[in-house]
């Protein structure tokens, strides 16, 4: 809240400085508006830039060094045997301290250790925030002065206003990068930490799944297995279920909308399919959980199989309609992409309107379908909400559809809801998956959107 | 007779070729049904959902009440006359409620009974009679008719979401149900709206579980990714469309956005847990740090669209600012982006709807505590919309099922409102040059 405040004097004061620059240059300037190099509002830009940027960029370098000095100073302090603890007993003790500084209530402290080094991590917070507030706002200051000092006519405000403009285009261009590589670095970081204790090759090719690392070293199963295939099996049953019901129906909606729909029954059909690609997720896991696996049950009874009530099957079919959408305005792009010029040479040669479909249509725009069905695997690949809520938590190596199966993405958020340890392999194996979830769904895109890219070319 | 031989062949042919001719016809019609058939399975699937959602759902938006004459003791809410704050806030109000049900069933007074008549009753209703004395404290000694929530088995009973009979799974004993009738037939049991619904934060009691705690989170957490991805979308756009002549490092830059938009959300979350919170040790759960993932989640819808609102605006504008004198950045603000503002901000409404809708990042960063104060700061722990429908879900009580789909019917109202506003947006500023 504090920040917030300080943030908004500093937006304040940089707006209170633009109208002095503005009013410098134009009082400068007096009845020759024109000895000014540039309009007077570029002065007043000038001298906000000055004012503002500075001071924002302290607080952001300040805050994100903060933790980590704040956590040395600490630990520095602490008295010699905890200093003594291992690095993961350390880095427990140093959360809680930051727990018990932040919510100032010390009734839950686990000992008088935590509760004076989150004494002591208040006060140097107090502190660091003061300083803080200090060193922006009288940088502030002295950024206005230098700023209001250096207006001149000669001074060419509109240059460095744009300059310092195009920075931030370039700077904000860059952020995509960065979170590329801030994934990358973070998933490959933890699971790095996660393959010295289980061996990839364990990671990948095991057949057996229980995360649950057992409370005590002698107990049975102590160290857990993590062998992931069950899970990769999982997740592909259920992608190609959902596969079977997007792709005919996505396919053949795209198909009748592209080249037999009148043009008033789709722009009503159309949006209203789009409704179902804008239905959060948790929706459809919530529709799956309450009406269709228990109607897939009772069908089930009736027949005479035993279907679980969190299969694979329900999941599927659900989070296929969850991709219909995507299919069909994917296909319906390239399929109105084919130039009219083949479907005329097919009708000329006395073909149907279906057999031009079939025999020239499809064909024609097969490359850009192939890469919207795989770009609609990586999104069933990827999909979380669906299978936290309707698909099983214990892993089987089943390919029986109407067994219950467990995801990638369903272990990923039970191994991370709650507490969290950082250093057993438990924790650690989340990241693991979520690695191999991030590269094959980038391979996927990848070979997807060149696909399409290739098909692009072949048309324009 | 070679006439006779022609006019055999061609009727032959006319048969053979008539027959595949009427295959070809039937195999067209077909298809088309394929493709009906197609349309109108996708379009079942939305009505099914829709229509047991609210099914579902509608009657959570209204409460049973009863209508209770109290009977504002001295001796029991204030027996030493101190009236101070502390002990009217711990005051015995249980009693004070379930005296007013005996008075009404006087033939209750028994240990069972008063048992039976306090668990009609949610403790709702005690904070109900205690909000009404700590605003006034005059009230007590008086008499006061008040609409008291009842707790939710009665609520299920009263909205027939439960049988009634006991041998089929109905809570409640035979005079139980006929007090509640009794209470029905009087007219001093009735549903009424729902106010805990929208101004009360979560709660294991079903019938005080609210919304607004997880309302107002969203707000935080869209207002964060607002502030943050509507300017850089905008500026990565510009830039690339404006200013980047094409090289290696904008191809780097454009790869890099294309292959984000599709890289699972859950992924935003891992990056969000190692990074804001374990590196830069932001506060947990808060609305803050949603934001800023959510942020990285919308940020190539926004640049993607605002990219195509650029691309839209003719050259020859930009030409003819050029030509006026006017410098690069001063043609780009001062024409090509008032005109691109519509696509730019249709597409930034549609970014936002979806991370309205958008949990599976949140629960990695921790926003699916049971969380009961209504967040007063982007600091403070707090759910989101979507993350309260998971938690609901996921609660046993049948009356947790109405409250879901009485909180997915509110976040479909809102994410349609979001996207009407972005149609109206295009069909009210779209150009066509």
């Amino acid at each position: 809240m504090q920040f917030l405040t300080l943030v908004a004097v500093l937006l304040l004061m940089s707006a209170a400085v633009y109208r002095m620059g503005r009013g410098r240059a134009q009082v400068l300037a007096g009845t020759e508006a024109r000895s000014l190099h540039s309009l007077p509002s570029y002065y007043g830009y000038y001298v906000a830039l000055w004012c503002g940027i500075p001071a924002l960029l302290l607080i952001v370098g300040w805050l994100s060094l903060e933790p980590f000095i704040l956590r040395s100073l600490v630990v520095d302090a602490l008295p010699t045997e905890a200093k003594a603890l291992s690095p993961a007993r350390l880095s427990l003790l140093m959360n809680e301290v930051r727990q018990l500084a932040a919510s100032g209530d010390f009734r839950f402290s686990s000992g008088p250790v935590a509760s004076a080094a989150a004494e002591q991590y208040r006060g140097l917070r107090a502190t660091s925030f003061g300083a803080m507030t200090v060193l922006a706002l009288s940088l502030a200051v002295g950024g206005a002065v230098y700023g209001m000092r250096a207006i001149s006519p000669k001074l060419r405000a509109r240059n460095r206003v744009e300059s310092a403009v195009k920075v931030f285009l370039v700077a904000s261009s860059t952020l995509a990068i960065f979170t590329t590589i801030g994934i990358v670095l973070s998933l490959l970081f933890e699971s790095l930490l996660f393959f010295q204790k289980v061996p990839l090759t364990d990671f990948l090719f095991g057949l057996n799944w229980s995360p649950q690392t057992a409370m005590r070293a002698d107990q049975v199963g102590a160290s857990g297995s993590f062998g992931a295939v069950p899970l990769f099996a999982g997740t592909l049953l259920i992608s190609v279920i959902a596969m079977f019901v997007a792709v005919p129906i996505g396919l053949l909606s795209a198909i009748y909308m592209a080249e037999y729909a009148h043009p008033k029954f789709r722009s009503i059909a159309k949006p209203l399919l789009e409704v179902l690609a804008g239905i959060p997720t948790v929706v459809y896991g919530f529709f799956a959980v309450l009406a269709v696996a228990p109607f897939l049950r009772s069908i089930g009874q009736s027949v005479g199989i035993s279907i679980a009530s969190e299969s694979a099957m329900a999941t599927g079919i659900v989070m296929g309609v969850m991709i219909i959408p995507f299919i069909s305005s994917l296909s319906d792009d390239v399929i109105c992409a084919v130039p009219d010029s083949l479907r005329h040479g097919a009708y000329g040669l006395g073909a149907t309107r279906s057999e031009t479909i079939k025999q020239v249509v499809i064909p024609a725009a097969l490359p850009g379908i192939i890469g919207g069905i795989l770009l609609a695997v990586s999104r069933a690949i990827g999909e979380t909400m669906i299978v936290v809520m309707a698909a099983g938590l214990s892993a089987h190596l089943t390919a029986n559809p109407f067994a219950s199966v467990t995801t990638v993405t369903v272990q990923i958020v039970t191994l991370l809801v709650g507490d969290q340890e950082f250093d057993s392999p438990k924790t650690l194996s989340a990241f693991a998956l979520g690695l191999v979830l991030f590269v094959v769904t980038l391979a996927l895109n990848v070979v997807a959107l060149h696909v399409v890219r290739k098909y692009r070319e072949k048309y324009d | 007779m070679t006439e006779a031989v022609e006019q055999l062949r061609a009727s032959v042919i006319a048969g053979k070729v008539g027959a595949r001719l009427q295959r070809r016809y039937a195999a067209e019609k077909r298809f088309r049904v394929y493709g009906v058939a197609a349309i109108a399975i996708a379009l079942s699937f939305l009505a099914v959902l829709l229509v047991s959602i609210i099914a579902q759902g509608y009657s959570a938006f209204v409460q049973t009440e009863v209508r209770l004459t109290l009977d504002l003791d001295p001796a029991v809410i204030d027996p030493d006359g101190k009236r101070d704050h502390a002990t009217l806030s711990s005051a015995d109000y249980a009693t004070v409620i379930r005296n007013a049900l005996l008075a009404r069933f006087p033939d209750a007074d028994d240990r069972v009974g008063r048992r039976e008549l306090s668990h009609m009753m949610s403790q709702g209703a005690e904070l109900e009679v205690r909000k009404l004395v700590l605003a006034d404290p005059s009230v007590i000694g008086s008499r006061r008719e008040m609409w008291l929530p009842v707790a939710a088995p009665v609520d299920q009973l009263i909205k027939g979401n439960m049988e009634r009979a006991p041998d089929k799974g109905g809570q409640f004993k035979e005079r139980e149900l006929a007090r509640i009738d009794a209470l029905k037939a009087d007219g001093s049991l009735q549903t009424r709206f729902n106010r805990w619904l929208f101004t009360e934060g979560d709660s294991r009691q079903p019938e005080l579980a609210g919304l607004w705690g997880a309302v107002v989170g969203s707000f935080y957490s869209l207002l964060v990714t607002l502030a943050l991805s509507f300017p850089l979308g905008v500026a990565t756009a510009v830039y690339l469309e404006e200013f980047a002549s094409r090289s290696r490092w904008t191809d780097v830059i454009e790869v890099n956005i294309n292959n984000l938009a599709a890289v699972p959300s859950i992924v935003f979350g891992l990056l969000g847990l190692e990074i804001f919170l374990n590196l830069f040790e932001l506060p947990r759960s808060s609305p803050l740090v949603g934001g800023l993932v959510l942020t990285l989640v919308s940020l190539p819808t926004i640049i993607i669209a605002a990219r195509v609102a650029l691309k839209a605006v003719p050259p020859w504008i930009r030409e003819a600012a050029l030509g006026l004198g006017a410098s690069r950045l001063q043609m780009v603000a001062h024409h090509v982006l008032p005109l691109a503002m519509p696509g730019i901000l249709t597409g930034t409404i549609i970014g936002m709807a979806r991370a309205v809708g958008e949990s599976a990042p949140l629960l990695m960063i921790g926003m699916v505590a049971f969380i009961v104060d209504v967040p007063a700061t982007p600091m403070d722990p707090a759910t989101a919309l979507p993350v309260q429908v998971y938690l609901w879900a996921a609660s046993p009580e049948r009356a947790f099922i109405e409250r879901t789909s009485a909180a997915i019917i509110v976040l479909l109202c809102f994410l349609a409102v979001m996207n009407a506003t972005a149609i109206y947006l295009r069909k009210r500023f779209e150009r066509r040059w």
